[in-house]
């Protein structure tokens, strides 16, 4: 039978188009238990690799004959020896090209919506570990929010839509994965902003994003407004681009809220949340709509793959913008937290400029899943 | 410590380290112990993982330079 390799990119059409797939995952149970691709009507069976080496044939009745299946494992090389081990049992098969890390590291970009006066806004989807990042592109010139460490995938994308990039800027000092806009700007001579308050320990230059700060993005003008909003780290900030969307960091999720704790100052950051969701974002229009910096779970992307709703149905709908009583919102926030993101500590460093890991640890710092919410 | 056999995987990637383990292990009688050094970071996890779910022992594991070693007796 037929062995097939997979990208991730392909796996990434199966989650977008909500196809069916059963996966294999010949990880170790902890960290299947852990991690593992999501997707709507995707089926599992977790089996370690080597709990197979003396053959498949006793799980082959676990496995459904009826719908595509992938082995999965961390890097690739198990995955590729089960799988071969399955086509020999006379099961079609696939793995994953690059396992896990692979998965982890793969962005699709998806178009928000066009912009006035031909300006189109693009979110960049990291299905594997829930970081959206996003590019706004206007009559040649692009700017970049939130970017991740993939730095080829925001420049050749611009390069593609013949726009230079410009302007690069993070919302806030991130703890969860590492940031590429240092590097996209080293690479493009592109501006990199940062809000000074999050960025006391940096040891390169920035340009401080500060409240009112506005650029302009095109000849004709797409504008991106900057909005304090603290609460997450001190610094967030949030961003309006062309008066209709609401790019919201680390702040508001889509079915969730930021956590105050990654900085280590959980009790003093909560009034700052606190005032950021439930005083400066009501003074917003409901028509906004949100783009967030992450997803937590597979059913907050829309069925074209995006991750976004109007500001007025997170106002009716998301529970942490629904707590009357301060005490119990302070609770929330600060007791009883999801473990917080693998190495989240050397995350900061490495994106305050303290210290440059090398690329396979740089992979390894940003394994597992995000956690950079409460709910 | 008493070691039947060393088995060096240095240089090996995931899933060669486990596979010359095992064979390395089913090799060896019940009671004598398995050195075995790896390079590969996996094998940190899925050495101990292996020879839990055969009920073989860990007698000991160290990391020096980048060499994971670990001493395995067969059950």
């Amino acid at each position: 039978m037929t062995l097939t390799k997979w990208t991730a990119a392909e796996v990434a059409k199966k989650v977008i188009n909500n196809e069916e797939l059963f996966i294999l995952d010949v990880r170790n149970a902890d960290a299947f238990a852990d991690w593992k691709i999501e997707g709507h009507q995707f089926e599992y069976l977790n089996i370690p690799y080597f709990e197979l080496l003396d053959g498949v044939e006793e799980i082959l009745a676990q496995i459904p004959t009826d719908k595509p299946l992938l082995v999965v494992c961390a890097k690739e090389g198990s995955s590729v020896m089960i799988a071969e081990m399955l086509t020999e049992a006379g099961r079609d098969a696939g793995y994953l090209e690059g396992g896990m890390k692979s998965w982890s590291e793969y962005l699709e970009p998806i178009k928000v919506s066009d912009l006035t006066n031909g300006g189109e806004l693009y979110q960049f989807v990291r299905l594997g570990k829930g970081c959206l990042s996003y590019m706004v592109i206007s009559n040649g010139e692009a700017a970049i929010v939130d970017a991740t460490r993939m730095t080829d995938v925001f420049i050749n994308f611009a390069a593609s839509k013949q726009a230079k990039i410009t302007h690069i800027f993070d919302t806030h000092l991130h703890a969860d994965h590492i940031s590429g806009g240092r590097q996209i700007a080293a690479q493009t001579g592109a501006t990199y902003y940062l809000p000074p308050k999050d960025a006391e320990e940096v040891v390169f230059d920035y340009a401080p994003l500060v409240d009112g700060t506005e650029v302009k993005i095109g000849t004709t003008t797409i504008a991106i407004q900057a909005i304090y909003s603290p609460g997450h780290t001190i610094g967030s900030t949030s961003f309006i681009v062309d008066n209709h969307y609401l790019l919201t960091g680390d702040i508001l999720f889509i079915d969730s809220i930021g956590r105050p704790d990654l900085a280590g100052l959980a009790q003093d950051w909560v009034r700052d949340l606190r005032e950021t969701l439930y005083n400066r974002y009501r003074e917003l229009s409901n028509d906004l709509i949100v783009l967030p910096a992450h997803f937590m779970i597979i059913d907050e992307l829309n069925a074209n793959g995006t991750v976004s709703k109007p500001l007025g149905d997170l106002f009716a709908e998301n529970h942490g913008l629904n707590i009357e009583d301060e005490e119990a919102f302070r609770s929330m926030v600060t007791d009883n937290l999801p473990p917080q993101p693998n190495a989240y500590q050397e995350i900061r460093q490495v994106n305050m400029g303290k210290i440059t890991p090398s690329g396979e640890e740089q992979t390894e710092m940003e394994i597992g899943p995000n956690r950079c919410a409460v709910r | 410590m008493n070691v039947t056999k060393v088995l060096d995987a240095k240089g090996l990637a995931c899933p060669m380290p486990i596979v010359r383990t095992k064979k390395a292990v089913d090799a060896i009688e019940s009671g004598q112990v398995l050195e075995v050094h790896v390079t590969d970071k996996g094998a940190i996890a899925d050495i101990p993982a292996w020879a839990a779910s055969g009920g073989h022992t860990i007698l000991e594991h160290t990391e020096e330079d980048g060499v994971l070693k670990f001493w395995i007796q067969k059950i």
